[in-house]
Order: structure tokens, then C-alpha cells, then sequence
């Protein structure tokens, strides 16, 4: 490798943030304790001059460090979804942080770190570089999970997380020793073509099991998605706001590219596992969400019943002309997801915090009267997290069943019509108890929180009644890639 | 075909396991064959560098072990890529001095950070 392909210029964005990061872990150092949100809104400038920067510059087709990473629109456009849960999720931290008393300020280059991982993941275009980014993105993850120490359950929920997510990489680590013994080769363009000429192994199938073993965990799909309630109830809130979007992205984008670019030719032998993923993921998620009485666990199922849909926009991608309907489809739902759920657990944690209340959905009686512009904007959540109309999250579901429609899998779309069903249910519950019953307890909410619940709010209604603008950009920069 | 090759290519590797372990089993069994017998009480205690063994194996010791444990084995792992970078220094030029000092750099980032935040005290 010499200077000339590695590419630096392309590539400045990832970089930046990286030396930000780097940067600010030191500069936190010399900040004195009581002033720790300067260190925040240092964090939020670096997240924001990457957004403008990345999304400056949408349509460039690059590669970068000799083929190893790939600069095209399908990264840039989840690079977006990224920075700006990360955005979000620092705007929420600020005051979420001296609430809990849990005020410090590695908190923000670690959500740096891991928005850095994440970035290289949905570039990547080499399986090394694929571990490297799952390990980047999940190490600062473990940290963050586990930031409320003096809370048993963040703890737990942190070591739970850990060791399933080591055993997860060793999974997807022997598996892709098992491709590169099956195809002697590493990079996407290189296993595509080798797999083109021998076909499918014994070996090579077992290695993209292993692998797709070590990603689905990453995505919470079931069997997988044991970890998921656990976690996403012990974690401090705003870390789970930004790791069920950030991490879901960052493994979807992964898959996405693995399976369109360097198994294009398997497809046959992945679709049905991928499709045994899409109808689990949808049934037992929607139907375990049913009976949760709290709504952080409630969120967690939902989100595992999220990662299905996914699922069944990806099973199309295999369908050659189909590949790239696909991958827009994925990157819209994954946005969709992305504003409506962060939205979700904002109004989740100005609940959590307010005098008596707490994070059972019958804490919500009430809402309505209480703080009217909450309770309208979880609403709207709710009503997108079930798919309905005007909202992004109708928009997205409608795409990613056409997908799959197209390539002939009808059957797969009864299913998921009926779990959207089933999933109402759990979804508009939450709305009515805020809107009919009654309760007390008043909800303050600070100011960085209120625009964070308004900013995802509108964009969820925007998005959802006019969706055709973005759907342009994300379909004409994702063309011909896959 | 690919087999044969294998076979061969692990031959001296398998020839080499038999003889460690033949060599092993055949030296306690020729000590226990020829050998004296004295058996006594001391014999039978565990080894602790010739003293009389305290306590129980399992102990509680001070975490800070664990912190020095942790921190040497990051900056270890720096020298084990320092060192083949070494030997090809010549051969990969310019571009091999300046990923190092990238590599470097950032793990003078993480000494820089554990050093003000005091992991390196004892006290």
C-alpha cells in the first residue's frame, strides 16, 4: 500500500472525527468536574461539522485505503442516520448526565469512538475491516452501557451485554477464518468473484453462518435478541436511545453489504435464512411486547421486532436488478426508525424523571392533560413505530414490503401485515392510556430535551407526509451500487 | 491430491507431537521404574519456591494489580507491533515511518489519559 491509494482526502469526514475524539478525551482532562457539558457541547460541534461535511457531499463514489473502504452514497447516507442519532442522543445526555449524578466526560468521546466504528462499518468492503468496526463500535458501547455503576442494574446489564457480545465476535471472527479458507480472500470484490467461479462449499456455507451469527446479534434479531430486553432496561436511557439505532444501523449496513456485493451469486442458499430471521424477529417480538408492563422493555421488543422488518427488505437484495430497491428501502426504514425511536425514548426519559412517575406504561395515565405537546409528540411516535399514516414510519414499511412484493414474496408480507397488527395493539395501548385515563405528577422537561422531542416529532410528520424529496436522494445515490 | 499435500506439509509437525509426548510419559515412567522411593510429608505439600506453603491458594488481593495488569498488557501489545515493523523498516520507506507515528499517536493519546487521571500512582 502506498500514499496515492490510500485516499485521504475522500476519506477526511471519518478522520476528522476520529482526531476529534482523540482531541477531546484529552481536552476533557484539563475541564474541571462541574463544567463537564462543555465537553458535550465540544462533542455535539464535531458530530455537527461531520453531519454538514458528510452531507455536503452525498452523491461522491469513492474508494479508499487500497479498496477497503467504500466512500458511495449508501455510507454517506447512513453516516447521516449515525451523526445524527449521535447528535441527539449528546443533546440528551447533557441533562440526562447531571440528573443521574452520573456526570462525566469520557461519556462523549466514547459516543464518539463508537459513532467512528460505525461510520467504518457501512464503509467497509473487507471482512478484517468489518471486525475491526463490530470491535470499535462495540467496545465504547459496553463502557456506555454500563455508565450508570452505582446502579446495580446498568451493571448487569453491562457484563450481560459484554460477554454475549464477545462470544458474538468470536462467532463472526471463525467465520470469517472459514470464507477466507473457502475463497483464500478478504475483500468483497475478491470473494465475489471467487465464490462466482466455485459455487457454494461446505466450508464457505458454514463460515457465512458463523458470520451472519456474530451480525444478527449485533441487529437483536431472533434467536439472538435475549440480551436485548435486559440491556436496554438496565442502560442509562440515552445510551439505549443511541445504541438501538446506532448499532441496528451499523450491523444492517454490514449485511446489506456482505450479502448484495460478495454472496450476490449465493442468494439462494442465504434468502431463506435471512427470511427465517424476517418472520421470527417480527412474530415473537410483536407478540413478547405484548405483555410488558414496562415501556423500556416494551421498546426493547419492539426494537427486535424492528430489526425483522429490516430483514424483509433485505431478502429481496438478492434478486439482481431488485439489489438496490433493497438497499434504499433498508437505508429509509433504518432513518424512519432512527428519528421516530430516539424521539420515543426522549419522551421516555423526561417521564422517568418527573416527580412520582416512572418507566411503567401506567405512569403515563394522564399525559395528555399534564404536558399536552409531550404526550402529542409520543403520539406520533407511536403512531410511526406501528406504521400508520401521516407518519415516516407508514412510509417505510409501505417501502419495505413493496420490496419484497416485487421479488414475489407475498407470503412474507401477509406475515408482516399481520405482526403490524398484532404490534397496534401494544403501540396504541400507550396512546390511550395518555390520552383517556388520568393521573398526576408534573413533567418538567428541559430545554435541550424539548427541542429534541420537537425536531424528531416534525421530521417523523414532514417525512411522512411528503417523503418523496428524500426518497429521491436516497434512491439516486444508492443506484447502481449493489 | 490436496490431502496427500496436507499430510505432508503436517508431517514433521505430527512426528514432533508423538515425540514430546512419548518423551514425557517414558520419563515418568522410567523414574517410577528405577527410581528410589522416599516418600514423606514433605513431598507431598505444594511447591512454593522451597517454603513451607501459607494460606489457601485463593485469596483476595488488592485491585490495583488488576489496573497495572490491564495497562501492561495495552502498552505491551505496542511493542509487539513495534518490533516486526523494525525489521522491515527499510523496505516499507516513508509510508511505514508515518503509520507508525499515527499508531504511535494514538496510543500516546490513551498514556496521556491515564497518566493525568492518575492509573499510574500507587498510592
Amino acid at each position: 500500500m502506498t500514499i496515492s491509494n490510500l485516499n485521504l482526502v475522500g476519506t477526511l469526514p471519518l478522520l476528522f472525527l476520529s482526531a476529534w475524539a482523540c482531541g477531546l478525551l484529552l481536552v476533557d482532562l484539563w475541564i474541571p468536574g462541574d463544567r463537564k457539558h462543555m465537553t458535550g457541547w465540544m462533542a455535539l460541534s464535531g458530530f455537527a461539522i461531520t453531519f454538514f461535511w458528510v452531507s455536503s457531499n452525498l452523491g461522491q463514489r469513492e474508494e479508499a485505503f487500497g479498496g477497503m473502504l467504500a466512500i458511495d452514497g449508501f455510507s454517506n447516507l447512513l453516516h447521516l442516520v449515525f451523526l445524527g442519532s449521535g447528535i441527539l442522543a449528546t443533546l440528551l445526555a447533557l441533562n440526562y448526565l447531571k440528573q443521574h449524578d452520573i456526570e462525566r466526560g469520557e461519556f462523549y468521546p466514547l459516543m464518539l469512538f463508537s459513532v467512528v466504528g460505525m461510520m467504518i462499518m457501512s464503509m467497509a468492503k473487507d471482512l478484517i475491516v468489518v471486525f475491526l468496526a463490530l470491535e470499535m463500535l462495540s467496545i465504547p458501547l459496553y463502557v456506555l452501557v454500563g455508565f450508570a455503576r452505582t446502579r446495580a442494574d446498568s451493571e448487569e446489564s453491562a457484563l450481560k451485554y459484554f460477554l454475549l457480545g464477545a462470544f458474538s465476535s468470536a462467532f463472526q471472527v471463525y467465520g470469517i477464518a472459514l470464507i477466507y479458507g473457502a475463497t483464500q480472500a478478504t475483500g468483497f470484490a475478491a470473494i465475489g468473484d471467487a465464490v462466482a467461479i466455485s459455487g457454494a462449499s461446505p466450508l464457505l456455507l458454514a463460515g457465512i453462518g458463523l458470520m451472519l451469527v456474530g451480525l444478527a446479534f449485533k441487529v437483536s434479531a431472533v434467536p439472538l435478541h435475549m440480551w436485548t430486553p435486559d440491556v436496554y432496561q438496565g442502560a442509562p436511557s440515552v445510551v439505549t436511545g443511541f445504541m438501538s439505532v446506532g448499532a441496528k444501523a451499523a450491523g444492517f449496513a454490514a449485511i446489506v453489504r456482505i450479502f448484495f456485493s460478495a454472496f450476490h451469486s449465493l442468494a439462494a442458499d442465504w434468502a431463506p435464512v435471512i427470511v427465517l430471521f424476517a418472520v421470527l424477529s417480527t412474530v415473537i417480538g410483536n407478540v413478547a411486547a405484548i405483555s410488558q408492563t414496562s415501556i423500556k422493555r416494551m421498546l426493547a421488543f419492539s426494537s427486535i421486532a424492528h430489526a425483522g422488518y429490516v430483514f424483509v427488505a433485505i431478502v429481496p437484495g438478492g434478486y439482481g436488478a431488485l439489489s438496490d430497491f433493497a438497499a434504499s428501502a433498508v437505508i429509509f426504514y433504518l432513518a424512519a426508525y432512527g428519528l421516530t425511536n430516539i424521539g420515543a425514548w426522549s419522551v421516555v426519559i423526561a417521564v422517568d424523571h418527573a416527580d412520582g412517575m416512572g418507566s411503567d406504561i401506567s405512569n403515563y395515565a394522564g399525559l395528555a392533560r399534564r404536558s399536552p405537546g409531550l404526550a402529542a409528540a409520543m403520539t406520533l411516535f407511536m403512531l410511526s413505530l406501528t406504521g400508520l399514516p401521516p407518519t415516516m414510519g407508514f412510509v417505510a414499511k409501505f417501502y419495505v414490503f413493496r420490496a419484497a412484493l416485487a421479488a414475489g414474496y407475498t407470503w412474507l408480507v401477509v406475515v408482516g401485515v399481520v405482526t403490524v397488527l398484532i404490534s397496534a395493539y401494544y403501540y396504541l395501548r400507550v396512546i390511550v392510556v395518555m390520552w383517556m385515563n388520568s393521573g398526576d405528577g408534573q413533567v418538567v422537561t428541559p430545554r435541550a430535551l424539548n427541542f429534541t422531542v420537537g425536531v424528531t416529532a416534525a421530521a417523523t410528520l414532514v417525512l411522512g407526509l411528503l417523503p418523496g424529496p428524500l426518497m429521491a436522494i436516497v434512491e439516486s445515490s444508492v443506484r447502481g451500487l449493489f | 491430491m490436496l490431502l496427500q499435500e496436507l499430510l505432508r506439509d503436517y508431517l514433521p509437525i505430527a512426528i514432533l507431537l508423538f515425540v514430546a509426548t512419548g518423551m514425557a510419559f517414558a520419563m515418568v515412567a522410567l523414574g517410577h521404574l528405577f527410581g528410589p522411593r522416599r516418600d514423606g510429608k514433605a513431598k507431598l505439600m505444594p511447591y512454593e519456591s522451597g517454603m513451607t506453603p501459607i494460606g489457601s491458594a485463593v485469596r483476595r488481593m488488592p485491585v490495583r494489580y488488576y489496573l497495572i495488569a490491564v495497562l501492561f498488557v495495552l502498552f505491551d501489545i505496542e511493542v509487539i507491533f513495534l518490533l516486526p515493523w523494525a525489521v522491515v523498516l527499510r523496505k516499507l520507506g516513508l509510508f511505514g515511518l508515518i503509520e507508525m507515528l499515527v499508531f504511535v499517536t494514538i496510543l500516546l493519546v490513551g498514556y496521556i489519559y491515564v497518566w493525568k487521571k492518575g492509573a499510574l500512582e500507587w498510592e
